[in-house]
């Protein structure tokens, strides 16, 4: 079909110039499942994000770290609303989106379904997923896709300020008492290699499982580098943090690699990854029973919102102020 | 038809002086409520001093692709910029 293969073109011509796609252009179909299905993903991720956190609100050592914790993860919920509506732009609904999420055919990021044990587990949380997730997301800012890009970069504005508070929060207790430093170094060793295995499977095609989606992502545009290269920089990036903590990253292969200039290090446990991932991780059921829990008990709500808003929609036009 | 809320595009001016600035959308049962929601969503940091709301269902588009023959007549008139003229290099302030 020769329509068909000139829209093609002038997306191909838009991507090979670097350029953005925005919503009502000619995309082809695989093109905009792939980003439906990325995006979804992602603000799902950012939404079941606030469960570990909001674990410890209620009882966060000090006025000043619960207020913090409320803004972090008021900030995810916000992330959540920018990404759902990112995706939007796409053509498909909110309702539907959230309906994959809850039935369970649209995935969240694995890391989620770790539980936070103690309060030194919100400051690994901060400094380490919150970090390897503004790994992931800052080269996301420059996607083909408009909506994403711009999406991003509000987000990774606000992801700055959830990776310093977390790794200030347990530079507080590194610098406490012995007690505070053990349960630091707990945090740590128990979100170290779940963290790696946030940034998906290896690359290596030696691997039984490779990154599947990569390197079509890769030509569209929407990924800008390969798992193993934003695994690579967010342990090149961590390393010399945890010296300044003055914890031990549980990894006795980790060492700066003079040659290739950067650190070696061991990978995650990729076996668990897709075990927590197809939902055999120690919080899986616990998250999706919150989630959909959260989203009956708030049904009455939504309900008398709207139907507030059919009886007053022909009373009277409201008035904005500007 | 679902019974979701319906979508509004939303605009803040970041301050005075400044237009209103297209940031985002969101679902909001109806104006008001979409404008808190705008101010939780969209202004946590002090990013706007004004929020305007809009039914995305109200904008009306140029067209359905941003890139066709609708923009065209501009392209070759280019007289309508002023590095189209030469003058001396002493004549000054032009
Ligand atoms: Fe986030
Ligand atoms: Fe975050």
């Amino acid at each position: 079909m020769a329509a068909s293969d000139e829209r093609d073109d002038a997306f191909h011509a838009i991507i090979d110039a670097d350029g953005r796609i925005e919503p009502r252009d000619d995309m082809p179909d695989a093109y905009r499942r792939s980003l439906v299905r990325q995006m979804a993903q992602h603000a799902h991720s950012e939404i079941i994000g606030m469960q570990p956190e909001g674990n410890w609100i209620s009882r966060a050592p000090s006025l000043r770290r619960k207020a913090i914790l409320l803004a972090k993860v008021q900030d995810e919920a916000g992330h959540g609303l920018y990404l759902y509506a990112a995706a939007e732009t796409l053509g498909v609904s909110r309702d539907e989106l959230l309906e994959r999420l809850h039935s369970g055919k649209q995935k969240y990021s694995s890391i989620f379904n770790y539980p936070t044990l103690t309060w030194a587990d919100i400051g690994a949380i901060g400094w380490l997923v919150d970090g390897a997730a503004i790994t992931n997301q800052v080269p996301l800012t420059r996607c083909s896709y408009g909506p994403y890009a711009r999406a991003m970069v509000r987000i990774c504005k606000e992801e700055s300020f959830h990776q310093r508070q977390g790794f200030e929060a347990l530079l507080a207790l590194t610098r406490g008492t012995a007690a505070q430093r053990a349960m630091a170094q707990d945090a740590l060793d128990r979100w170290w290699y779940p963290s790696l295995a946030m940034f998906g499977p290896p690359d290596t095609p030696s691997q039984e499982r490779t990154a599947t989606h990569t390197e079509q992502s890769m030509r569209w545009g929407i990924k800008r580098f390969t798992n193993d290269e934003l695994r690579q920089k967010f342990v090149d990036m961590t390393a010399p943090q945890a010296d300044v903590l003055g914890l031990r990253i549980p990894d006795d292969e980790l060492r700066w690699n003079d040659e290739r200039g950067h650190y070696d290090f061991s990978d995650p446990d990729f076996d668990e990854l897709f075990r927590v991932i197809s939902g055999d991780g120690p919080c899986n059921e616990q998250r999706m029973a919150h989630r959909v829990s959260a989203h009956a008990d708030g049904a009455w709500v939504r309900e008398a919102a709207s139907a507030y808003a059919a009886k007053h929609a022909t009373a009277q036009q409201e008035q904005v102020p500007a | 038809m679902s019974d979701e809320w319906p979508l509004w595009e939303v605009f803040v001016r970041a301050r005075r002086g400044l237009s209103h600035v297209h940031v985002g959308s969101l679902h909001a049962p109806d104006a008001v409520m979409a404008v808190r929601n705008a101010r939780d969503v969209y202004t946590r940091r002090g990013e706007g001093v004004s929020i305007w709301v809009v039914p995305s269902a109200a904008v009306t588009a140029s067209s359905p692709d941003e890139k066709d023959a609708f923009f065209d007549p501009a392209a070759d008139k280019v007289y309508r910029h002023p590095t189209f003229y030469e003058v001396p290099a002493e004549a000054k302030h032009l």
